[in-house]
C-alpha cells in the first residue's frame, strides 16, 4: 500500500510538473519533449488505477503516434523566428490568475464529495494483477462480462460507438491527407513545358541559369 | 486540506486533482501560446486530464466493486484516445496548410476572416 502511494506521488508529480512546464516554456521543441514525459507519466497513473489496457494504449497510440505526429509538425514549422514566441506579460499574468483560481475551484470540488475521499470499500485487491484486455475487447464487440453491482444486470456493450469512432477515424485521416497534400494549381501545371521535368526550373545558381526563351 | 490529502490513502480525489491540474495547464496553454502547435499541445493536455478522471471513476481499485461503473470509464478513455489521434491528425494538416499559406505559425496572423 505504501509502495502504491509512493508510485502514485511519483507519477502524479511528473504528470503535473511537466504539464506545468509545457505551459511555462516558450521553446516549442522543449514543450513537445515535456509533453511526452507528462503523457508517459499519465500512463503510469493508468497502470496504478488497474487500467492496464488503457495504459498500454496511452503509450502506444498517444505517446507513440499522436505526439510523434506533433513533433513532425514542430520540425516542419520550427524556423528560427518561430521557435521562441512569447505572449505579452499582461496576458501571462491574467492567464496565471485565472488558471490558479479555476484550479482552486476544481480541486476543492473534487475533495468535497465524501465518496471520492480515501480508499473506499475495497472490491479488488492490489495483489491480484488486473487483466482487462479481454473484457474490454468483449465490451467493444457488444458483450459485457462485468455487471452492474446494484441490480446484477449486465451493462450495455459498445459495438455501435466502436463502429462510429472507427468510421470517424477513417474519414478524418482521409480528410487530413487531403488537406495536407501539396497544392497543384492550374498555373503551376501550365507553366511547365509538356516534356515534364525542366532542369532550368530547379537550377539554383543564378550565373549558370539560362533565360527560358533563348 | 493539503495535510489530509498527503496522509490519507490514494483515492479517486487524488486522481481528480491530477486531472484538474492537467486540465488547467491545457486551458492556460491554449489561451496563452502564440504558436499554433503550442495550442495543439494544450488540447492534448485537456484530453488527458479528462482521461485521468474517466479511469479513476471507473477503477475498482479506488472505489470498490459496489460503487464502480465497471469498464465504462476505461472504454470511454479508449474512445477519447482515438478521437484525440483523429483531432491531432486533422489539426496538424490545418496547421501545415496555414503555415504554407501565410508563412508563419503565429495564430495572431490568422485574421483574414475579420469583418
Amino acid at each position: 500500500m505504501i509502495g502504491h502511494s509512493i508510485l502514485f506521488t511519483l507519477f502524479a508529480a511528473a504528470a503535473c510538473g511537466f504539464a506545468a512546464m509545457v505551459v511555462i516554456s516558450s521553446n516549442v521543441v522543449r514543450m513537445a519533449f515535456y509533453l511526452v514525459i507528462s503523457l508517459s507519466a499519465t500512463s503510469g497513473l493508468f497502470f496504478l488505477a488497474g487500467a492496464d489496457f488503457v495504459g498500454a494504449m496511452q503509450l502506444m497510440i498517444y505517446v507513440g503516434g499522436t505526439l510523434v505526429l506533433l513533433i513532425f509538425g514542430v520540425m516542419l514549422t520550427a524556423q528560427q523566428r518561430f521557435v521562441h514566441m512569447r505572449p505579452s506579460w499582461s496576458e501571462v499574468v491574467l492567464a496565471g490568475l485565472l488558471g490558479t483560481s479555476l484550479l482552486v475551484l476544481v480541486a476543492s470540488t473534487a475533495f468535497s464529495v465524501p465518496a471520492w475521499r480515501g480508499a473506499g470499500p475495497k472490491g479488488a485487491s492490489l495483489a491480484e494483477p488486473p487483466l482487462t484486455a479481454t473484457s474490454i475487447a468483449l465490451g467493444l464487440v457488444g458483450l459485457r462480462v462485468d455487471s452492474d453491482a446494484q441490480n446484477g444486470q449486465p451493462l450495455a456493450g459498445y459495438l455501435l460507438p466502436f463502429e462510429v469512432v472507427s468510421v470517424h477515424l477513417l474519414v478524418v485521416l482521409v480528410g487530413a491527407a487531403y488537406l495536407a497534400r501539396t497544392r497543384v494549381t492550374a498555373g503551376s501545371l501550365s507553366a511547365q513545358p509538356p516534356g515534364g521535368f525542366d532542369p532550368d526550373d530547379v537550377e539554383a545558381d543564378p550565373q549558370t541559369a539560362q533565360p527560358p526563351n533563348l | 486540506m493539503i495535510a489530509t490529502l498527503l496522509t490519507e490513502p490514494i483515492g479517486v480525489a487524488h486522481y481528480l486533482v491530477v486531472g484538474a491540474v492537467m486540465f488547467i495547464a491545457g486551458i492556460v496553454c491554449m489561451a496563452t501560446k502564440r504558436n499554433l502547435l503550442g495550442v495543439l499541445m494544450g488540447v492534448e493536455l485537456v484530453l488527458n486530464g479528462a482521461n485521468v478522471n474517466f479511469v479513476a471513476i471507473g477503477s475498482p481499485y479506488l472505489r470498490g466493486d459496489t460503487a464502480s461503473v465497471g469498464l465504462d470509464g476505461q472504454l470511454m478513455a479508449l474512445f477519447v484516445i482515438v478521437l484525440a489521434a483523429a483531432e491531432a491528425a486533422v489539426a496538424l494538416a490545418i496547421a501545415l496548410n496555414f503555415y504554407n499559406t501565410v508563412n508563419t505559425i503565429d495564430v495572431d496572423a490568422a485574421d483574414q476572416l475579420r469583418g
